[in-house]
């Protein structure tokens, strides 16, 4: 027993650039190394600017994508070791994605609830329709919704909080150790986007999941996570609790990712004039 | 005090700001999504009964969840509207033009368009063409409209560029070879190369992370205060809005529900909903919980009586289920609709012709 859910250990993902530029290589994800711990649900928030190789890193947690070099343990299993139907299931029953636009997550032609039908069915192992009901009735309670209020819907007659919950809710069908947010409130509204994140919280507190809250919202991730880890560019550049680490960054980059929160105690003047644009280091 | 960032001089532009001189009215402004499928007639009411002044040399914020209306809004003081929305009462004056902007054929409107009022859209990252150079979108939307040859074209586009802290060599390329910042920025120069008196932005750092979303937000306020215009900014963030805002105007369910200088807005909320926006914000630093709002916005097809808040209001009382209140000023700049707010606040009386809109739409023309 290893006592981790999750073992990250130098992970690198390495991407050739095409011939327009010569041949050159980069490295999305450059040697990440983290734990999750297994007995102490926890939410992990990685923060970082666009291209700081987040969603890489998610991609590669979730298996779709195999790394270059380092490996991912799941329960000390190592990912490349999931192969096949039945232990691809099984791996898929414990880690859940959620997405970053709900309205783009779900097909609008499509009625929402074969999503939540079609998990239980695969994941959640619910053989007749009544188990299938109850199997989604139970995830949808859990995030404040009903079955009555998803079934039959298409995305475009929900709002964006109930879909991004219901989102949620198909990510809890088949009760997961590990949930992998990837900006799970970027394109959702202000006043949306505490609820969301009070729902991490819940299902952190009360049905022990961990989270993986992959975002570049400093605010919410103090708020709500308990560990966050900075990269730039690929490379962990800081990393503890996250109280600590949000006020008190030690590494330049987390300084200025801080600076650059705006708050809305500098209101007021309205006049704000900012910092002039930095020059443009580079057109491509 | 507010001023003060403006007043250094030379970065106002060509218009010194005459404080309160509207640049933009906007009286009792209706637009209405009227749909006709399957006899079923549907008119979803996005803007109902929105009256506003933005003034000169200001950035008037607009703020309010997802489908509130915000973007229809930005659609008709633009004159962008197509089917199925029409505008179906109220009127949009600018202060450049001599009579109302649906007053204009298409002509005058389009010699007024990116020249004197520009509009950068939702996810305007992505209104540059996808396989055309930097250079040629640049052609394609200001050429015209700058009315000047090819070389002092680019020599003017060169040098707007410069001014934005922007490297030419961002004309030679292709929109895919650019980060989602810079093409946001290639689109805000883009939208002000014309030096237009009037902009409207839609969401413009919406999918931008923090340190390009700060940059963006400096470029946009630094662009403003070149050319001197004025400006209708939209997003749902409180944050953007507390940084970047003068004026702030809260938009719930197609109406607007509070307006007030940004630092009251966020010192001294009247109405509960601004409040709850307000509360709502997570801050580095506290710890406290943020609770979110009950309920689920309305449907603006078949909204609410009355308030159309009151179903997920903590303080409604029964004359808010009865009639809409009318937004009422209660100090100079300070407006609001709430009945819980104020004895000031009464019951609206433009309100009540909402029921016979779409017969008047029928009689002009609107609907089939």
């Amino acid at each position: 027993m290893s006592g981790n859910l999750l073992e990250v250990e130098r992970l690198t993902k390495r991407f050739a650039i095409g011939g327009l530029f010569g041949r050159g290589r980069f490295n999305a994800v450059d040697d990440v190394s983290f734990k999750v711990d297994a007995g102490q649900p926890q939410i992990l928030a990685i923060i970082g600017e666009s291209g700081s190789g987040k969603t890489t890193l998610a991609r590669m947690i979730l298996n779709t994508l195999a790394p270059t070099s380092g490996a991912i343990r799941f329960r000390g299993q190592d990912l490349l070791g999931v192969r096949g139907r039945k232990r691809r299931l099984d791996f898929m029953r414990e880690v859940q994605p959620i997405l970053q636009n709900p309205y783009e997550a779900f097909n609008p032609l499509k009625r929402v609830d074969r999503y939540l039908y079609a998990s239980a069915t695969r994941l959640a192992g619910a053989k007749s329709q009544k188990a299938r009901d109850e199997a989604v009735n139970d995830a949808l309670q859990k995030v404040g919704l009903s079955l009555t209020e998803v079934k039959g819907r298409f995305p475009h007659e929900l709002s964006g909080g109930q879909l991004q919950r219901t989102a949620i809710a198909r990510a809890l069908i088949s009760s997961p150790a590990l949930i992998v947010a990837d900006e799970p409130v970027s394109m959702v509204d202000a006043s949306l986007r505490m609820s969301i994140v009070n729902l991490f919280g819940r299902l952190r507190d009360e049905l022990r999941v961990s989270i993986l809250y992959i975002t570049h919202d400093l605010a919410t991730a103090y708020y709500v996570s308990d560990r966050v880890i900075i990269i730039q560019k690929g490379k962990v550049v800081e990393t503890g609790p996250a109280r600590e680490v949000l006020i008190h960054p030690q590494h330049p980059y987390s300084v200025l990712l801080k600076e650059s929160v705006l708050s809305p105690d500098d209101v007021g003047q309205g006049a704000w004039e900012g910092e002039r644009p930095r020059p443009p280091s580079q057109t491509a | 005090m507010r001023q003060s960032g403006r007043d250094n001089g030379s970065t106002v532009g060509p218009h010194p700001p005459p404080e309160g001189a509207p640049a933009l009215s906007v009286d009792n402004l209706r637009a209405y999504y009227l749909t006709h499928y399957f006899g079923v007639e549907r008119e979803v009411r996005a803007v109902d009964d929105i009256s506003l002044v933005v003034r000169r040399n200001e950035i008037y914020g607009l703020a309010g969840e997802s489908s509130c209306g915000k973007t229809t809004f930005l659609k008709t003081v633009a004159a962008a509207v197509r089917p199925p929305l029409s505008v179906i009462g109220g009127s949009v004056q600018y202060a450049f033009l001599d009579r109302d902007l649906y007053a204009l054929n298409p002509a005058k409107l389009s010699a007024i368009r990116w020249r004197r009022l520009s509009y950068i859209t939702q996810g305007s990252m992505n209104v540059l063409n996808p396989v055309r150079r930097v250079r040629e979108s640049f052609i394609d939307f200001a050429y015209r409209h700058m009315g000047l040859k090819r070389r002092p074209f680019f020599a003017a586009v060169n040098e707007h560029l410069q001014r934005l802290h922007l490297a030419a060599s961002v004309l030679d390329a292709y929109p895919h070879e650019l980060s989602g910042g810079m093409k946001q920025r290639v689109t805000i120069a883009l939208a002000t190369i014309c030096r237009p008196e009037f902009i409207i932005a839609d969401e413009p750092t919406t999918a931008l992370d923090v340190i390009v979303q700060k940059d963006v937000l400096a470029m946009i306020r630094e662009a403003q205060q070149q050319i001197g215009s004025s400006m209708l900014f939209v997003t749902h963030d409180m944050t953007v809005h507390a940084n970047i805002a003068d004026r702030l105007g809260i938009m719930y369910a197609g109406r607007l529900v509070e307006e007030a200088p940004t630092a009251d807005i966020f010192a001294n909320p009247k109405h509960p909903y601004t409040a709850h926006l307000v509360a709502s914000l997570p801050r580095i630093g506290e710890q406290s919980r943020k609770e979110s709002l009950s309920g689920a916005p309305p449907n603006l097809a078949n909204p609410p009586s009355g308030c159309r808040f009151h179903p997920r209001c903590p303080l409604a009382m029964e004359v808010c289920r009865e009639a809409s209140p009318a937004l009422t000023t209660l100090a100079p700049g300070r407006r609001v609709a709430c009945y819980a707010a104020s004895p000031l606040v009464k019951p609206s009386p433009t309100a009540e012709r909402v029921a016979g809109a779409t017969h008047r739409a029928e009689r002009v023309g609107l609907v089939q």
